[in-house]
C-alpha cells in the first residue's frame, strides 16, 4: 500500500488500460497479507513514539486493512488504536476519541498521522500516569502486501453495475471502492472515475457515491449498500 | 473420496475458489516442498494434508516431506515446543546433537528436491537446520512456525534463532508471535477444511452409535474438549471447571478426548496424570483415540452442547474453529490464536481460569437460546475467516510478493 495517493504506477498503468477500453470497467479485486513491522508498543508513552516514525502504510493498515481481516460483524471500534486503547489501556476517554477519527476525512495520511498524536499526547497530558498494557497485549504494528489481480470481467455499460457489484467479491469492493481513493490524485474511488468520465450524466450518482462512507461498515455492507444505491440510479435489472 | 478444489465452492463463499485460482496463475509450475516432522497428528499434518494437493491442483507441482528421526530426535524437539511456549527446560548437548545430526541425515535424502524447489515450507522448528545445510538453493524458503513463540524461554530461541535467520520470510499465526527477525515476517492464521471427515456433516445414526460405543448417555447434556494430551491444553483444569460446575449442574458429562501426535513423548504422562484426576467420575470420559478417528472426533463435537478449549497457551487452537464450524460455543483460554477465533461474548467466552469456565459452563447449559445463537455467529463466522481457502489464498499472494520483490503493493495484471 502507499503512504501517499497516487504514486504507484503499476496501478496508474492498469487505470490507463482501463480508461483506453473505450469506456469499459476492468473489475479487479486483490487479496491483504498481513506483516509484522518489529514495532510494539506496551504503554501509551510508546504507542506515540512508534506513531511519529512508523510508514504511513502501517497507519493506513490500522484503520483500513481491519476491514480485510478476520473481525466480527458488529466491530466495537473501527481502528485498532481505538480497539487497544480500550481493551489494553482500559481508557474508555482515549479510546472514544481515537475512535471518533474517519480516515475517510484526510486527504494525506501525515494529517492523520498528526492528529493521532495531538489526541494522544493530549491525553499522555491529561493523565498522571502512563497507562500500560498488560504483558501480552501490545499493540502490534502491523502493515500489508496488498496482491492486485484482474478478474477478466469487463463491464461496457454502467447500467450492468448493480448487479456486478452485487457479485462482487470483498477484495473487489475493497479494491475500487476504499483503495482506489489513495490511487487516484483527486480521491476519487473507481466507480466515480468512471461515471464521471461521462460527459456529467451520472453526476447526481457520483454524488451519492461520494456521500456513501465506507469506515463504519463492514465490506458486505458496503457493497450491499453500494449495490442498492446503483439501482436506485441505474435500475434494478439483474439485482 | 477425492475432494476438487471445486467442491469448496458450495461451503465457503462462491468467489472464493475464482480467486484462488486467480492468484495461483503466476505461479503455475512452481515448484513447492513443505517439510515437517509428522505425518499425522495435530494441526499441522491436517493443513498440509489438504494444502499440497491443492496446491497441485491449481498448477504447480507440489510436494510434502516429513523428517525420520530417533527418540532422542523428538526428546529435543519436544524440548524446543515446550521452550518456545515459555516453559523452563533444559537443552542437553546430546539432544542438540541427535537434533542437529537426523536433520544432516533427512537433507542427504531431500537434498535434490529442497536445492530443486521454487519455494521451500519449513513447519516449525524440527526442520529448520535444512536451509543451513542446503548449499546451493535456488528458491525462496518460508520458516512457518505454528507455535506460540510470543515469551519463548530465551536459551531455546536463543539456539534456534540463527537457524531461522537466513530464511527468506517466516510466518507467524498470530502478530504477538512474531520476534526480531532480519526477513519480512508474515501473519498468517491457520485454518481448518470443512469438508474433511472431522468437518463435514454427520447422519445423527453415526453420532448416536458413538455416544453408546463411549458409554455416554444420551438423554443426558454432554460437553467436550476435543485436544492433545499435552500439559498446555490443561485437561486437568478442564476437569476441575466440570466439577465446579457440576455442583449446579449434576447431569453434565465431560468428554476429554485426544489423541498422540508421533512427534510427541510426552502425550502418554499427561495422559496418565488426567486418567488419575478422572478416576473417580464416572460422567468424566477420558478417551485416547487413534490419530485416524476424525469422524469420531466430529461426532463427539457434534454431540456437546458446548466445546471447551481452556489452553493455557497455544499456537492457534484449530479445535476451536473446528467447535465453532459446527455450530458450537466455545469456551476457550484467554491465549494466543484462540483470542483472534473466539469473540468474546458472541461466538462463546474467553476465560483465565477454572472458576472463569465452571461459570460460562452453567451460564451457557443454562441457556439454550443463546447456544444456538452463539452456535450460529461462531459457523458464519469461521466460513469468513478460517476456511482453508483463505489460508490458501495469503500462501499463494505471500508466494506472489516474496517473488516479486516484496513491494507494499503487488498487480498482476
Amino acid at each position: 500500500m502507499n503512504g501517499q495517493r497516487g504514486v504507484q504506477s503499476d496501478v496508474y498503468d492498469s487505470r490507463e488500460r482501463l480508461c483506453s477500453r473505450v469506456g469499459s470497467f476492468a473489475v479487479m479485486d486483490c487479496a491483504l497479507v498481513t506483516l509484522a513491522t518489529g514495532r510494539r508498543a506496551l504503554n501509551l508513552r510508546e504507542l506515540a513514539e512508534h506513531l511519529r516514525v512508523v510508514d504511513l502504510d502501517s497507519i493506513y493498515y490500522h484503520f483500513w486493512g481491519t476491514l480485510l481481516r478476520p473481525g466480527f460483524d458488529h466491530p466495537e471500534f473501527n481502528n485498532d488504536f481505538a480497539a487497544w486503547a480500550r481493551h489494553a489501556l482500559h481508557d474508555y476517554v482515549l479510546a472514544e476519541r481515537l475512535a471518533v477519527v474517519d480516515p475517510a476525512e484526510y486527504e494525506d495520511l501525515e494529517d492523520l498521522r498528526r492528529d493521532l498524536l495531538d489526541i494522544i499526547e493530549e491525553r499522555l497530558d491529561e493523565r498522571e500516569f502512563v497507562p500500560w498494557a498488560r504483558s501480552g497485549q501490545q499493540f502490534n504494528f502491523l502493515t500489508a502486501v496488498l496482491v492486485v489481480f484482474d478478474t477478466h470481467v469487463r463491464l461496457d455499460d454502467p447500467a450492468a453495475l448493480p448487479s456486478a457489484v452485487a457479485e462482487m467479491s470483498l477484495g473487489s469492493i475493497f479494491y475500487h471502492f476504499i483503495d482506489a481513493r489513495r490511487r487516484d490524485p483527486k480521491g476519487l474511488d473507481d466507480f466515480r472515475a468512471w461515471l464521471c468520465g461521462a460527459d456529467g450524466r451520472y453526476r447526481d450518482l457520483c454524488s451519492a457515491l461520494a456521500a456513501l462512507d465506507p469506515y463504519f461498515s463492514t465490506l458486505s455492507q458496503t457493497r450491499r449498500r453500494l449495490a442498492a444505491l446503483l439501482a436506485d440510479h441505474l435500475g434494478k435489472a439483474g439485482l | 473420496m477425492s475432494l476438487s478444489i471445486e467442491d469448496y465452492a458450495r461451503v465457503a463463499r462462491p468467489e472464493a475458489v475464482e480467486r484462488l485460482r486467480q492468484l495461483a496463475r503466476p505461479l503455475t509450475g512452481a515448484r513447492v516442498v513443505h517439510v515437517n516432522s509428522t505425518r499425522e497428528g495435530g494441526g499441522v499434518a491436517e493443513i498440509l494434508a489438504k494444502l499440497v494437493p491443492f496446491m497441485n491442483e491449481l498448477g504447480m507441482h507440489a510436494s510434502w516431506e516429513v523428517l525420520v528421526g530417533e527418540r532422542a530426535f523428538y526428546d529435543c524437539t519436544k524440548r524446543f515446543h515446550n521452550g518456545l511456549q515459555g516453559h523452563v527446560v533444559e537443552l542437553p548437548p546430546a539432544l542438540l546433537r541427535a537434533y542437529e545430526q537426523t536433520n544432516r541425515d533427512n537433507l542427504d535424502r531431500l537434498d535434490t528436491t529442497l536445492r530443486e524447489a521454487d519455494f521451500v515450507f519449513i513447519h516449525d522448528p524440527q526442520p529448520a537446520p535444512l536451509l543451513r545445510l542446503c548449499g546451493e538453493r535456488r528458491g525462496r524458503w518460508f520458516w512457518r512456525c505454528h507455535i506460540d513463540v510470543s515469551r519463548p524461554h530465551r536459551p531455546v530461541w536463543k539456539y534456534l534463532r540463527p537457524h531461522v535467520a537466513d530464511y527468506d520470510a517466516s510466518i507467524f499465526s498470530l502478530a504477538d508471535f512474531a520476534q526480531p527477525l532480519p526477513h519480512p515476517q508474515f501473519i498468517v492464521p491457520p485454518s481448518i477444511d470443512p469438508l474433511t471427515d472431522k468437518n463435514r456433516e454427520l447422519q445423527d445414526e453415526e453420532i448416536r452409535a458413538v455416544r453408546a460405543r463411549f458409554g455416554i448417555d444420551p438423554d443426558r447434556p454432554l460437553v467436550a474438549q476435543i485436544s492433545r494430551f499435552d500439559r498446555f491444553k490443561d485437561p486437568v483444569g478442564v476437569i476441575r471447571a466440570w466439577r465446579l460446575a457440576r455442583r449446579f449442574l449434576p447431569d453434565v458429562q465431560l468428554v476429554l478426548a485426544g489423541g498422540g501426535a508421533s512427534d510427541d513423548p510426552e502425550g502418554a504422562q499427561v495422559l496418565a496424570d488426567v486418567q488419575e484426576a478422572a478416576a473417580a467420575e464416572a460422567d468424566c470420559h477420558v478417551l485416547l483415540l487413534p490419530a485416524d478417528a476424525h469422524r469420531t472426533i466430529n461426532a463427539l463435537q457434534r454431540t456437546a452442547a458446548v466445546v471447551l478449549q481452556k489452553s493455557l497457551r497455544e499456537g492457534f487452537g484449530l479445535t476451536v474453529a473446528e467447535a465453532m464450524w459446527k455450530g458450537r460455543p466455545v469456551i476457550g483460554g484467554n491465549t494466543g490464536g484462540i483470542r483472534l477465533q473466539i469473540v468474546n461474548h458472541h461466538t462463546g467466552f474467553l476465560v483465565d481460569t477454572p472458576e472463569g469456565a465452571a461459570l460460562r459452563l452453567r451460564y451457557l447449559m443454562d441457556r439454550e437460546d443463546l447456544r444456538h445463537e452463539m452456535g450460529e455467529k461462531a459457523r458464519r463466522f469461521v466460513r469468513d475467516h478460517f476456511l482453508i481457502t483463505r489460508h490458501l489464498a495469503e500462501y499463494l499472494a505471500m508466494m506472489v510478493a516474496l517473488r516479486r520483490g516484496m513491494s507494499s503493493r503487488v498487480s498482476l495484471s
